[in-house]
């Protein structure tokens, strides 16, 4: 075996500009799938962590029909005190959930008493919201992120209401809003902080404690829209969904339905779709890059087999078994596509690491995404495999051709 | 038994409904050390018989045997394994594997073909690479060497897995007379040094004049049989 290799390798060599060529083609591609993969995955994870941590949470619970009549805020959907406590006490008997936060969700309208605006607002508990969303609190960029999220009697308005209105922190500014029975209640609040807007609903919503969003809405009880939960560990999503979703299934009303629908952040927000085309992209790159290296190392294999036709009559006639000429080509193949894997991975690896050091920014809507591309063992390894099993099976064919050779055809061939 | 034994021996090929015989009723014996040339003008059949010696063809009648082997009865991988054990070839124009040092292409049998253990394969290629008087060229590659050197080194790799029988092919025509004579005095010396039996071809009426028994073709049919 390592004989065959010893001279695979020479007769690569011995063509050493076709070879290097043909290597550095695979290296390209190689280096552009994995730059490809590490930024896109860099980008996807700054997204989803952005919206998950400072939103959306992992999963979420509302009351059925409440998700698909979000943009209207409806303040007839909401779950109970009772509804809550139930549900409460699912989510603490799972040992995956890291934390939860009940949200109080409605429309109003914000005046600066010169102007007003329609708003979205979250009513929350300020500790639980920290424990649920810890982005939210890097999310704000005027008011300082240190102390409590908010105090009762103040607000954290979106970074383009607060330009908009021209208000800025500490400023007064008035909230009022209609509750389910009708009835209009306004109150002042004072503006604690300015949030940075990020992609996704709910993104450019302003936040007020939950004990005033009650106030505002006249409500007796502790109602609310939703329920946020963060995962200790974000790769149990799909199992968490599972049970938690069956738990929650057995919740019903009279009528023996259920009452409640849990979602996680990719049935939450667009850009669940948008990972999803990056997924697809990849695959894409990945085929092309199939594509290089099957055509340029069959191209060369093909090459190689018709310019040492002589020489495959003379090793044939001398006894080699056609079983170890197919193994001489193969084994060119492999050590072609071995190269390239190797240098592509170790430049892609390099590249990575430079990034990392100079990071890239660009800006997304009107964020700035800085970009921290990984590499994990795990890609590397598969690129690596792939290409080398490409290469291998772009050269079975010609060596197929090269094993089944006539040698007295072959020692003619001139 | 004789080491070769052809009876009525023809060789066909066919172009589409055109016949041409390449041989016709080639009956002979060889014999274990025998150093035979076939000699011919070109297109008398002579590299047509060593094709069918040497189990890189099937005849299309009669029956051929090869130390016992009927060449026909073997299928493509029986005739590369009775080869790469039995017989050893050399080449017009040398066929060496250009990548391979002097040393390497005479080991590549041993290497390749029989799988032969280091020190025992080193130990061989030198006795055969100094046999042919090469051992002091043996790092070279094919395209530093001269053709008389190459034809030395084909003529080494031919020998080195021991073979019984050992056919070339025109080994001198790309030779000078000298150096033809050298080569040809070399397979003798060789047939004398390890028993094996030499068969070649010629169309040089100098070199076949060195051959102990001359088998002479025309047109596919053994002719004449001249005995030195």
């Amino acid at each position: 075996m390592i004989a065959v290799l010893r001279l695979s390798a020479r007769n690569l060599m011995r063509y050493h500009r076709r070879t290097l060529l043909t290597a550095g083609l695979i290296t390209l591609g190689v280096l552009a799938m994995l730059l490809f993969v590490s930024a896109a995955g860099s980008f996807k994870q700054v997204m989803i962590g952005q919206i998950t941590d400072s939103l959306l949470g992992h999963m979420e619970v509302h009351r059925r029909g409440y998700v698909a009549s979000v943009d209207n805020l409806p303040l007839n959907l909401n779950l109970s005190p009772q509804l809550i406590s139930k549900v409460k006490a699912e989510l603490d008997s799972e040992p995956a959930i890291a934390a939860y936060s009940v949200r109080l969700k409605l429309g109003a309208m914000f005046s600066n008493f010169n102007e007003t605006t329609s708003i979205r607002l979250n009513g929350i508990d300020p500790v639980a919201e920290d424990a649920a969303a810890p982005g939210l609190r890097t999310r704000i960029i005027e008011g300082g992120r240190d102390g409590p999220l908010l105090a009762p009697g103040e607000l954290l308005i979106p970074e383009l209401l607060a330009r908009g209105m021209k208000v800025k922190i500490g400023d007064s500014v008035v909230l009022v809003a209609t509750n389910r029975e009708g009835s209009v209640n306004g109150k002042n609040f004072k503006v604690r902080g300015v949030l940075e807007p990020v992609t996704g609903p709910g993104g450019r919503d302003a936040y007020l404690h939950t004990d005033d969003a009650r106030e505002l809405l006249r409500m007796d009880e502790a109602e609310a829209m939703e329920i946020v939960i963060r995962l200790k560990d974000l790769g149990k999503l799909d199992k968490v969904m599972a049970s938690l979703g069956a738990r929650l299934e057995q919740l019903t009303n009279p009528q023996g339905r259920p009452v409640l629908e849990l979602h996680d952040w990719k049935g939450l927000s667009p850009f669940a779709n948008i990972a999803s085309m990056i997924d697809l992209m990849t695959l894409f790159i990945r085929v092309m890059l199939v594509a290089i290296v099957l055509t340029s190392v069959m191209n060369v294999m093909l090459m190689a087999v018709y310019e040492r036709i002589r020489e495959i009559g003379t090793l044939a006639a001398i006894g080699t078994p056609p079983s170890r000429i197919l193994g001489l080509y193969v084994g060119e193949g492999l050590l072609l596509g071995l190269l390239g894997a190797i240098v592509g991975v170790a430049l892609s690896a390099a590249v990575v690491g430079l990034l990392n050091l100079y990071p890239l920014q660009f800006p997304f809507g009107r964020q700035m995404i800085t970009l921290h591309p990984t590499l994990s063992a795990g890609e590397m390894l598969s690129v690596a495999l792939l290409v080398v099993g490409m290469a291998v099976i772009a050269s079975l064919q010609p060596a197929w051709r090269a094993s089944r050779m006539d040698p007295i055809q072959a020692l003619r061939h001139v | 038994m004789s080491l070769i034994e052809a009876s009525a021996v023809s060789k066909i090929y066919r172009s589409g409904d055109v016949e041409f015989y390449a041989l016709r009723d080639i009956s002979l014996t060889i014999d274990t050390r025998e150093f035979v040339a076939f000699v011919g003008p070109s297109g008398s059949g002579k590299s047509t018989l060593l094709n069918l010696i040497g189990c890189l063809d099937h005849p299309s009648s009669g029956r051929l045997t090869v130390m016992g082997t009927d060449v026909a009865a073997l299928d493509r991988k029986a005739s590369a394994h009775f080869r790469g054990e039995n017989l050893g070839f050399v080449f017009q124009e040398f066929n060496l594997v250009p990548v391979l040092s002097a040393y390497e292409n005479v080991e590549y049998p041993l290497l390749m073909v029989r799988g032969w253990a280091p020190e025992k394969r080193h130990a061989q290629v030198m006795k055969l690479l100094d046999a042919v008087g090469m051992a002091a060229q043996a790092h070279k590659r094919p395209d530093q060497l001269s053709g008389g050197q190459k034809q030395r080194v084909a003529v080494a790799r031919a020998l080195v897995s021991e073979p019984k029988l050992v056919l070339a092919d025109e080994p001198t025509a790309n030779l000078d007379h000298e150096t033809a004579h050298k080569v040809i005095a070399l397979m003798k010396q060789m047939r004398d040094d390890y028993g094996t039996t030499f068969v070649f071809s010629t169309h040089d009426p100098k070199i076949m004049q060195a051959a102990e028994r001359t088998l002479m073709l025309e047109d596919g049919r053994l002719v004449k049989e001249v005995q030195a």
